[in-house]
């Protein structure tokens, strides 16, 4: 294990980091310059795999069907850039590729949950990319109008260049999950951005899963729009050979009583598979009575594999309930391993224990059960690719 | 009829200093119906023997050999040394996350028996076994020894070691940090095991009270990296009255 940070009162875990932390955001293009790579927000991202989004490569394309299976009670539409409901969440976009999503995607998906409305199933949108020569551009807003309970899976299967910004809004007392399954070819390319405004009392889930892709990266960034709102930000991602997996999280507690708890587990194998997790958490002035942990856990299955992982607390009040965070980067652990084989369990089938086991808890936690066995079956199929190929001494 | 035999076993741990010899050239033979108690104080590298025949990984064994019915057991993986029909029943058993009880055991009797165990008479094994070390049959669900108590964790092992029934147990303090009626359900687990007539176990002790419960055929004092001494029953009387110094100053004299 490396850096390891266990939980800790917050006294002693300031970190003052630079202001990156809260970058300002700006609709305007001419704000934000074509990054070279060395910009913080940046420096993890193999920019030449980007197909040039991140420059002025067009983004109109029109490479993706979208497939909505809407629960009942739940309002889905494709609407014009023009409706009022984009821009509601109080995002403003602060890099360049989601500015430019921003103003290139000339249609809306929304999706409204009503006042007061309690929805058991859950409403599904799935995109399929249908060809990587054209960069696309999404947005989408979703809505959980105030004391509504519903769940969001956004689904992404099949190869794109797609560039989206995903809007939610969690009405006073609403209870949300939102669920993003990144399941793409082996040659997508997906720049996303989740931002959500989470009201008084309200609770939001979010759960980003990412197996697909040659390169995805995601930022999620939470505001409260009240005090009392809870946010749970959960992660799961596998990256394989050669793929690129970037995870941005963003926690601005800016209204007191707030509380978040992000969890991301991630697992890597072959020649250079790249995970990056960055858990930035901003504890303002005015967000006394606040909670918050973040947690980051990566076991690193084979040799060649790189996990970056990147916790920043930033604290502006003392007065809070706690604040802590946790990154753990590992190999597999020789004691579990050893346990197992000492029943007679062979090597492969003790690893694949232990990864399964590794994910099993977190998958568990996502509340969804259709969606929990499919994700079992991924990780599954995930480690038929390589686990049991590795040596035996490349545990150590 | 089988033969655990251990000849002349030598085995190193890695230091930051190098490598550190723990075992001294350790013999002994057990054959199946016998129970033999290893006793001796602390650092005498009684657990280093239980984890060397069991084949981790942090041990290296220098010289000497680990046979089973003249098998070379320092040639196996671990889990073919389980397949063989080893048991080591920790000290210290590891807590695997994520991993339910009953998908660990299934998993395992699955590997020990080259095919999966009938479904309907699997469970009812199970919970017997559980019922027969005391566990609420609620264990099967959780995460393998994860949030157990100490002694939840020594009556999973134990139930192991009755559901798996190997050839020969190594049993590592099994008895450390057991109140007394833990210690007897251990014990009546144990002895049940035994009962069988056919099944060796290497019994590893600091303290003599386990031996009150599981009656030895054979007593072996192990100090500084060997056996110093070996006698019957007898010999765990006298080490409860004398204790070890006799054989510590001898050994470092």
């Amino acid at each position: 294990m490396t850096d390891t940070l266990p939980a800790q009162a917050v006294q002693d875990a300031v970190e003052t980091v630079a202001s990156h932390l809260h970058p300002v955001g700006s609709f305007d293009l001419a704000d934000h310059p074509v990054p070279t790579g060395r910009e913080e927000i940046w420096r993890f991202t193999p920019l030449k795999r980007l197909r040039g989004v991140h420059q002025d490569a067009p983004l109109d394309g029109d490479l993706v069907s979208v497939k909505v299976q809407a629960a009942d009670g739940v309002t889905v539409a494709t609407v014009g850039a023009d409706n009022p409901l984009k821009g509601t969440s109080g995002y403003v976009p602060y890099e360049r590729v989601s500015t430019r999503a921003w103003h290139a995607a000339d249609k809306s998906l929304t999706v409204t949950v009503p006042q007061d409305t309690e929805v058991a199933d859950s409403t599904i949108v799935t995109v399929t990319g249908t060809g990587t020569e054209t960069a696309t551009a999404g947005h989408a807003v979703i809505v959980a109008e105030p004391n509504s309970k519903a769940t969001v899976v956004l689904q992404f299967e099949g190869s794109a260049t797609f560039v989206d910004n995903v809007e939610v809004v969690v009405g006073d007392g609403a209870q949300l999950t939102v669920v993003s399954v990144q399941d793409w070819a082996d040659d997508a390319v997906h720049h996303t951005h989740h931002h959500t405004q989470v009201g008084r009392d309200a609770r939001f889930r979010h759960v980003a899963v990412s197996f697909g892709g040659d390169l995805v990266r995601m930022n999620t960034t939470v505001e409260y729009a009240g005090p009392g709102g809870e946010v749970e930000l959960l992660g799961l991602y596998f990256a394989d050979a050669g793929q690129h997996l970037e995870h941005r999280l963003f926690v601005d507690h800016n209204a007191p009583k707030t509380k978040s708890n992000v969890d991301y587990k991630g697992a890597l194998q072959g020649k250079g598979a790249h995970s990056v997790w960055i858990g930035d958490v901003l504890i303002r002035k005015a967000a006394e009575g606040i909670e918050t942990y973040e947690s980051n856990r990566n076991l690193v299955l084979t040799d060649g594999c790189q996990a970056d992982s990147v916790p920043n607390l930033e604290i502006e009040t003392g007065e809070i309930v706690g604040a802590g965070h946790a990154s753990t980067t590992g190999r597999f652990d020789d004691e579990q391993l050893f346990y197992l084989e000492s029943r007679g369990v062979p090597e492969r089938e003790a690893r694949r224990l232990v990864v399964h086991g590794f994910f099993r808890d977190l998958i568990r936690r996502i509340g969804v059960p259709e969606l929990e066995e499919r994700l079992m079956a991924a990780v599954e199929a995930e480690l038929e690719a390589t686990v049991g190929l590795v040596p035996a001494g490349a545990a150590q | 009829m089988a033969t655990l035999e251990i000849r002349d076993l030598h085995v190193t741990v890695a230091t930051d200093d190098g490598a550190k010899e723990i075992l001294k050239g350790v013999d002994l033979t057990v054959k199946s119906g016998e129970t033999h108690a290893i006793m001796g104080p602390n650092g005498s590298g009684k657990s280093t023997l239980a984890y060397s025949i069991a084949g981790h990984p942090k041990y290296t064994v220098s010289s000497g050999s680990v046979t089973l019915d003249g098998l070379n057991v320092l040639d196996m993986k671990v889990d073919e040394r389980a397949r063989a029909g080893l048991f080591l029943a920790m000290q210290y058993p590891v807590e695997v996350p994520g991993v339910s009880v009953a998908n660990f055991l299934r998993t395992a009797k699955t590997a020990l028996d080259g095919e999966a165990p009938k479904l309907r008479t699997w469970v009812k094994e199970v919970n017997t076994a559980m019922e027969k070390m005391s566990m609420d049959t609620a264990f099967a669900q959780r995460n393998v020894n994860e949030g157990f108590s100490g002694g939840e964790k020594k009556r999973n092992e134990i139930m192991q070691l009755e559901l798996l029934n190997p050839k020969f147990a190594v049993l590592d303090e099994t008895d450390s940090g057991l109140d007394i009626d833990a210690l007897k359900v251990v014990a009546d687990g144990v002895n049940r095991f035994r009962a069988q007539g056919d099944r060796g176990v290497l019994l590893i002790t600091h303290y003599t009270r386990i031996l009150r419960y599981i009656k030895p055929d054979f007593v072996h004092v192990f100090v500084n990296g060997r056996v110093a001494e070996e006698g019957g029953p007898a010999l765990a009387e006298q080490l409860e009255a004398e204790g070890y110094d006799k054989y510590v100053k001898a050994a470092t004299a």
